[in-house]
Protein backbone atom coordinates (compact mmCIF):
# COMPACT_ATOMS: atom_id res chain seq x y z
CA UNK A 1 0.00 0.00 0.00
CA UNK A 2 2.83 2.47 1.11
CA UNK A 3 4.85 1.42 -1.78
CA UNK A 4 2.11 1.72 -4.63
CA UNK A 5 1.94 5.56 -3.19
CA UNK A 6 5.53 6.16 -3.29
CA UNK A 7 5.38 5.10 -6.79
CA UNK A 8 2.67 7.63 -7.51
CA UNK A 9 4.79 9.98 -5.67
CA UNK A 10 6.50 11.44 -8.98
CA UNK A 11 3.13 12.27 -10.07
CA UNK A 12 2.14 14.36 -7.41
CA UNK A 13 5.27 16.34 -7.75
CA UNK A 14 4.53 17.01 -11.35
CA UNK A 15 1.30 17.92 -10.48
CA UNK A 16 2.59 20.51 -7.83
CA UNK A 17 5.41 21.68 -10.36
CA UNK A 18 2.47 22.24 -13.44
CA UNK A 19 0.52 24.45 -11.14
CA UNK A 20 3.70 26.18 -10.12
CA UNK A 21 4.35 26.75 -13.54
CA UNK A 22 1.04 27.47 -15.00
CA UNK A 23 -0.20 30.09 -11.72
CA UNK A 24 3.19 31.67 -12.58
CA UNK A 25 3.03 32.62 -16.33
CA UNK A 26 -0.72 33.77 -15.01
CA UNK A 27 0.73 36.16 -12.71
CA UNK A 28 3.52 37.38 -13.71
CA UNK A 29 1.59 39.71 -16.71
CA UNK A 30 -0.83 41.04 -14.44
CA UNK A 31 2.54 42.17 -12.71
CA UNK A 32 4.86 42.88 -15.49
CA UNK A 33 2.85 43.37 -18.60
CA UNK A 34 1.97 47.04 -19.83
CA UNK A 35 -1.90 47.26 -19.23
CA UNK A 36 -4.23 50.24 -21.55
CA UNK A 37 -7.57 49.01 -21.85
CA UNK A 38 -9.87 50.73 -24.17
CA UNK A 39 -13.27 49.88 -25.28
CA UNK A 40 -12.04 48.91 -28.57
CA UNK A 41 -9.11 46.69 -27.48
CA UNK A 42 -11.81 44.59 -24.73
CA UNK A 43 -14.22 44.58 -27.76
CA UNK A 44 -14.65 40.85 -29.56
CA UNK A 45 -12.60 40.82 -33.00
CA UNK A 46 -14.24 38.56 -35.70
CA UNK A 47 -11.93 39.25 -38.99
CA UNK A 48 -13.04 43.31 -38.57
CA UNK A 49 -16.41 42.34 -38.18
CA UNK A 50 -18.50 43.07 -35.20
CA UNK A 51 -19.53 39.48 -33.68
CA UNK A 52 -22.30 38.07 -35.36
CA UNK A 53 -23.60 35.73 -32.77
CA UNK A 54 -22.95 34.37 -29.39
CA UNK A 55 -20.02 31.44 -29.49
CA UNK A 56 -22.21 28.81 -28.14
CA UNK A 57 -24.13 27.94 -31.12
CA UNK A 58 -26.37 24.79 -31.28
CA UNK A 59 -24.39 21.28 -32.10
CA UNK A 60 -25.64 19.35 -34.53
CA UNK A 61 -26.78 15.99 -32.76
CA UNK A 62 -24.73 13.77 -34.77
CA UNK A 63 -21.25 15.08 -32.47
CA UNK A 64 -23.28 13.97 -30.08
CA UNK A 65 -24.06 10.30 -31.54
CA UNK A 66 -20.38 9.77 -32.03
CA UNK A 67 -19.40 10.80 -28.74
CA UNK A 68 -21.77 8.26 -27.03
CA UNK A 69 -20.78 5.14 -29.47
CA UNK A 70 -16.73 6.34 -28.55
CA UNK A 71 -18.15 5.78 -24.80
CA UNK A 72 -19.43 2.67 -24.92
CA UNK A 73 -15.90 1.46 -26.78
CA UNK A 74 -14.42 3.08 -24.07
CA UNK A 75 -16.09 1.31 -21.56
CA UNK A 76 -15.34 -2.32 -23.87
CA UNK A 77 -11.60 -2.11 -24.04
CA UNK A 78 -11.66 -0.64 -20.62
CA UNK A 79 -13.32 -4.41 -19.37
CA UNK A 80 -10.05 -5.66 -21.12
CA UNK A 81 -7.18 -4.77 -19.36
CA UNK A 82 -8.08 -6.70 -16.07
CA UNK A 83 -8.96 -9.49 -18.17
CA UNK A 84 -5.66 -9.60 -20.21
CA UNK A 85 -3.16 -9.61 -16.99
CA UNK A 86 -5.13 -12.23 -15.16
CA UNK A 87 -6.13 -14.74 -18.14
CA UNK A 88 -3.73 -17.54 -16.79
CA UNK A 89 -5.77 -17.47 -13.45
CA UNK A 90 -9.23 -17.52 -14.99
CA UNK A 91 -9.12 -20.17 -17.08
CA UNK A 92 -11.68 -20.66 -20.19
CA UNK A 93 -14.45 -20.13 -18.24
CA UNK A 94 -13.37 -16.49 -17.76
CA UNK A 95 -11.77 -16.22 -21.57
CA UNK A 96 -15.47 -17.49 -23.10
CA UNK A 97 -17.28 -15.17 -21.06
CA UNK A 98 -15.03 -12.01 -22.21
CA UNK A 99 -15.84 -13.83 -25.51
CA UNK A 100 -19.45 -13.65 -25.36
CA UNK A 101 -19.07 -10.42 -23.87
CA UNK A 102 -17.25 -9.01 -26.89
CA UNK A 103 -19.89 -10.97 -28.73
CA UNK A 104 -22.79 -9.01 -27.66
CA UNK A 105 -20.81 -5.65 -28.56
CA UNK A 106 -20.58 -6.60 -31.64
CA UNK A 107 -24.15 -7.13 -32.46
CA UNK A 108 -24.39 -3.69 -31.44
CA UNK A 109 -21.43 -2.48 -33.64
CA UNK A 110 -22.39 -4.38 -36.86
CA UNK A 111 -25.94 -2.93 -36.10
CA UNK A 112 -24.49 0.69 -36.06
CA UNK A 113 -22.07 0.01 -39.18
CA UNK A 114 -25.43 -1.08 -41.57
CA UNK A 115 -27.10 1.38 -39.81
CA UNK A 116 -24.50 3.76 -40.96
CA UNK A 117 -23.98 5.68 -37.92
CA UNK A 118 -20.43 5.47 -38.45
CA UNK A 119 -20.28 7.55 -41.65
CA UNK A 120 -19.98 11.06 -41.67
CA UNK A 121 -22.18 12.73 -43.88
CA UNK B 1 2.54 9.25 5.65
CA UNK B 2 2.49 12.33 6.57
CA UNK B 3 2.50 13.32 2.89
CA UNK B 4 -0.73 10.57 2.09
CA UNK B 5 -2.44 13.17 4.84
CA UNK B 6 -1.77 15.83 3.23
CA UNK B 7 -2.45 14.86 -0.24
CA UNK B 8 -5.77 13.77 1.11
CA UNK B 9 -6.84 16.71 2.93
CA UNK B 10 -5.91 18.89 -0.31
CA UNK B 11 -7.88 16.45 -2.71
CA UNK B 12 -10.73 16.66 -0.59
CA UNK B 13 -11.00 19.92 -0.11
CA UNK B 14 -10.43 20.60 -3.79
CA UNK B 15 -13.24 17.72 -4.93
CA UNK B 16 -16.01 19.30 -2.37
CA UNK B 17 -14.88 23.50 -3.75
CA UNK B 18 -15.36 22.30 -7.21
CA UNK B 19 -18.23 20.19 -6.48
CA UNK B 20 -20.10 23.44 -5.00
CA UNK B 21 -18.60 25.61 -8.02
CA UNK B 22 -20.84 23.07 -10.83
CA UNK B 23 -23.95 23.86 -9.10
CA UNK B 24 -23.10 27.66 -8.37
CA UNK B 25 -20.88 28.76 -11.50
CA UNK B 26 -23.24 31.22 -13.82
CA UNK B 27 -21.62 29.77 -17.15
CA UNK B 28 -22.75 26.27 -17.66
CA UNK B 29 -19.46 25.40 -19.45
CA UNK B 30 -17.70 26.54 -16.58
CA UNK B 31 -19.63 24.19 -14.86
CA UNK B 32 -18.57 21.50 -16.52
CA UNK B 33 -15.00 21.96 -16.28
CA UNK B 34 -15.29 22.30 -13.09
CA UNK B 35 -17.00 18.56 -12.69
CA UNK B 36 -14.06 17.52 -15.13
CA UNK B 37 -12.05 19.11 -12.21
CA UNK B 38 -14.00 17.32 -9.83
CA UNK B 39 -13.55 13.77 -11.59
CA UNK B 40 -9.75 14.13 -11.27
CA UNK B 41 -9.63 14.64 -7.45
CA UNK B 42 -11.79 12.01 -6.91
CA UNK B 43 -9.84 10.06 -9.50
CA UNK B 44 -6.46 10.66 -6.94
CA UNK B 45 -8.65 9.81 -3.59
CA UNK B 46 -9.20 6.58 -5.53
CA UNK B 47 -5.41 6.56 -5.74
CA UNK B 48 -4.66 7.10 -2.24
CA UNK B 49 -7.40 4.10 -1.22
CA UNK B 50 -4.55 1.91 -3.38
CA UNK B 51 -7.44 1.43 -6.13
CA UNK B 52 -5.46 1.97 -8.93
CA UNK B 53 -7.93 0.44 -11.84
CA UNK B 54 -10.81 2.59 -10.83
CA UNK B 55 -8.80 5.69 -10.14
CA UNK B 56 -7.80 5.51 -13.83
CA UNK B 57 -10.26 4.27 -15.28
CA UNK B 58 -12.10 7.05 -13.65
CA UNK B 59 -10.16 9.53 -15.20
CA UNK B 60 -10.77 7.43 -18.75
CA UNK B 61 -13.92 7.15 -18.80
CA UNK B 62 -15.47 10.01 -16.72
CA UNK B 63 -13.10 13.04 -17.78
CA UNK B 64 -12.46 11.75 -21.02
CA UNK B 65 -15.71 10.75 -22.18
CA UNK B 66 -18.63 11.84 -19.90
CA UNK B 67 -16.84 15.49 -19.66
CA UNK B 68 -16.64 16.14 -23.66
CA UNK B 69 -20.52 14.75 -23.19
CA UNK B 70 -21.53 16.57 -20.84
CA UNK B 71 -19.98 19.67 -22.97
CA UNK B 72 -22.15 18.50 -26.00
CA UNK B 73 -25.17 18.60 -23.79
CA UNK B 74 -24.43 21.91 -22.91
CA UNK B 75 -24.00 23.04 -26.09
CA UNK B 76 -26.90 21.26 -27.91
CA UNK B 77 -29.26 22.74 -25.35
CA UNK B 78 -30.00 26.36 -26.82
CA UNK B 79 -31.19 27.80 -23.21
CA UNK B 80 -30.20 30.77 -21.97
CA UNK B 81 -28.43 29.11 -18.70
CA UNK B 82 -27.61 32.76 -17.20
CA UNK B 83 -31.67 33.46 -16.45
CA UNK B 84 -32.27 30.17 -15.67
CA UNK B 85 -29.34 30.14 -12.86
CA UNK B 86 -30.87 33.59 -11.34
CA UNK B 87 -31.61 33.13 -7.81
CA UNK B 88 -30.53 29.64 -8.06
CA UNK B 89 -28.32 29.85 -4.75
CA UNK B 90 -31.64 31.01 -3.32
CA UNK B 91 -33.11 27.93 -3.04
CA UNK B 92 -30.12 26.78 -1.06
CA UNK B 93 -31.81 26.84 2.46
CA UNK B 94 -34.38 24.21 0.97
CA UNK B 95 -31.82 22.06 -0.55
CA UNK B 96 -29.88 22.27 2.76
CA UNK B 97 -32.94 21.40 4.69
CA UNK B 98 -33.41 18.27 2.41
CA UNK B 99 -29.91 17.20 2.58
CA UNK B 100 -29.87 17.39 6.53
CA UNK B 101 -33.12 15.18 6.69
CA UNK B 102 -31.15 13.08 4.00
CA UNK B 103 -28.02 12.73 6.79
CA UNK B 104 -30.03 12.51 9.58
CA UNK B 105 -31.89 9.15 7.68
CA UNK B 106 -28.73 8.03 7.24
CA UNK B 107 -27.22 8.40 10.54
CA UNK B 108 -30.09 6.21 12.16
CA UNK B 109 -30.04 3.68 9.84
CA UNK B 110 -25.93 3.68 10.40
CA UNK B 111 -26.45 4.07 13.96
CA UNK B 112 -29.65 0.85 14.07
CA UNK B 113 -27.52 -1.08 12.01
CA UNK B 114 -25.40 -4.05 13.26
CA UNK B 115 -22.55 -6.18 11.83
CA UNK B 116 -22.05 -9.86 12.30
CA UNK B 117 -19.00 -10.47 14.47
CA UNK B 118 -17.32 -12.43 11.49
CA UNK B 119 -18.79 -10.17 8.98
CA UNK B 120 -15.84 -7.59 8.56
CA UNK B 121 -12.81 -9.75 8.42
CA UNK B 122 -14.65 -12.30 6.20
CA UNK B 123 -14.89 -9.29 3.32
CA UNK B 124 -11.17 -8.65 3.83
CA UNK B 125 -10.33 -11.91 3.40
CA UNK B 126 -9.99 -12.14 -0.62
CA UNK B 127 -8.09 -9.41 -0.63
CA UNK B 128 -5.32 -10.56 2.23
CA UNK B 129 -5.04 -14.34 0.13
CA UNK B 130 -3.84 -12.62 -2.74
CA UNK B 131 -1.34 -10.43 -0.67
CA UNK B 132 1.10 -8.64 -3.44
CA UNK B 133 -1.05 -8.75 -6.14
CA UNK B 134 -1.56 -5.22 -8.01
CA UNK B 135 -5.48 -4.10 -7.92
CA UNK B 136 -6.60 -4.55 -11.45
CA UNK B 137 -5.35 -8.53 -11.55
CA UNK B 138 -7.24 -8.69 -8.16
CA UNK B 139 -10.48 -7.11 -10.03
CA UNK B 140 -9.72 -9.51 -13.26
CA UNK B 141 -9.47 -12.64 -11.18
CA UNK B 142 -13.38 -12.17 -9.72
CA UNK B 143 -14.84 -10.20 -12.31
CA UNK B 144 -15.36 -12.84 -15.28
CA UNK B 145 -15.58 -15.76 -12.94
CA UNK B 146 -17.57 -15.09 -9.69
CA UNK B 147 -19.43 -12.32 -10.87
CA UNK B 148 -19.90 -13.19 -14.78
CA UNK B 149 -23.70 -12.57 -14.78
CA UNK B 150 -23.01 -8.94 -13.49
CA UNK B 151 -20.25 -8.73 -15.94
CA UNK B 152 -22.78 -10.10 -18.62
CA UNK B 153 -25.76 -7.60 -17.65
CA UNK B 154 -22.70 -5.00 -18.44
CA UNK B 155 -22.30 -5.82 -21.94
CA UNK B 156 -26.57 -5.91 -22.10
CA UNK B 157 -26.35 -2.51 -20.64
CA UNK B 158 -23.47 -1.29 -23.36
CA UNK B 159 -25.44 -2.50 -26.10
CA UNK B 160 -28.83 -1.05 -25.09
CA UNK B 161 -27.32 2.07 -24.91
CA UNK B 162 -25.61 1.98 -28.11
CA UNK B 163 -28.75 0.77 -30.20
CA UNK B 164 -30.85 3.61 -27.99
CA UNK B 165 -28.50 6.26 -29.10
CA UNK B 166 -28.54 4.99 -32.80
CA UNK B 167 -32.39 4.88 -32.86
CA UNK B 168 -32.71 7.77 -31.05
CA UNK B 169 -30.37 10.59 -32.57
CA UNK B 170 -29.31 8.87 -36.09
CA UNK B 171 -30.98 11.04 -38.82
CA UNK B 172 -29.88 10.19 -42.12
CA UNK B 173 -30.08 13.32 -44.77
CA UNK B 174 -31.52 12.91 -47.76
CA UNK B 175 -30.70 16.08 -49.50
CA UNK B 176 -27.34 15.30 -50.17
CA UNK B 177 -24.89 13.79 -52.01
CA UNK B 178 -23.09 10.35 -50.21
CA UNK B 179 -19.54 9.08 -51.30
CA UNK B 180 -20.51 5.85 -52.72
CA UNK B 181 -17.37 3.30 -52.73
CA UNK B 182 -18.46 0.79 -54.95
CA UNK B 183 -19.48 2.96 -57.76
CA UNK B 184 -16.56 5.18 -57.69
CA UNK B 185 -14.34 1.49 -57.31
CA UNK B 186 -16.53 -0.18 -60.11
CA UNK B 187 -16.39 2.36 -62.81
CA UNK B 188 -14.36 1.43 -65.57
CA UNK B 189 -12.48 3.43 -68.18
CA UNK B 190 -14.91 3.21 -70.79
CA UNK B 191 -17.50 4.80 -68.73
CA UNK B 192 -15.66 7.75 -68.27
CA UNK B 193 -13.59 8.51 -71.55
CA UNK B 194 -14.59 8.98 -74.50
CA UNK B 195 -11.74 9.32 -77.41
CA UNK B 196 -12.45 11.44 -80.29
CA UNK B 197 -10.44 12.07 -83.33
CA UNK B 198 -10.85 15.91 -84.40
CA UNK B 199 -9.89 17.29 -87.49
CA UNK B 200 -7.35 20.02 -87.54
CA UNK B 201 -9.45 23.09 -87.48
CA UNK B 202 -12.45 21.99 -86.69
CA UNK B 203 -14.54 21.81 -83.28
CA UNK B 204 -16.39 18.72 -82.13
Amino acid sequence: MEDLLHEYLPILIFIGLSMVIGLALLIAPFVVAPSKPDPEKLSAYECGFNAFDDARMKFDVKYYLVAILFIIFDLEVAFLFPWAISLGHVGMFGFWSMIVFLAVLTIGFTYEWKKGALEWE
Amino acid sequence: MIVTTVAFYLFAAITVASGFMVISAKNPVHSVLFLILAFFNAAALFLLLGAEFVALILVIVYVGAVAVLFLFVVMMLDIDFSELREGFLQYLPVGALVGLILLVELALVFGGWVIAPGAAHAGAEPVAAFGALSNTRMIGFVLYTKYVYLFQAAGMILLVAMIGAIVLTLRHRQDIKRQVIANQVGRRREDAVEMKNVEPGQGI
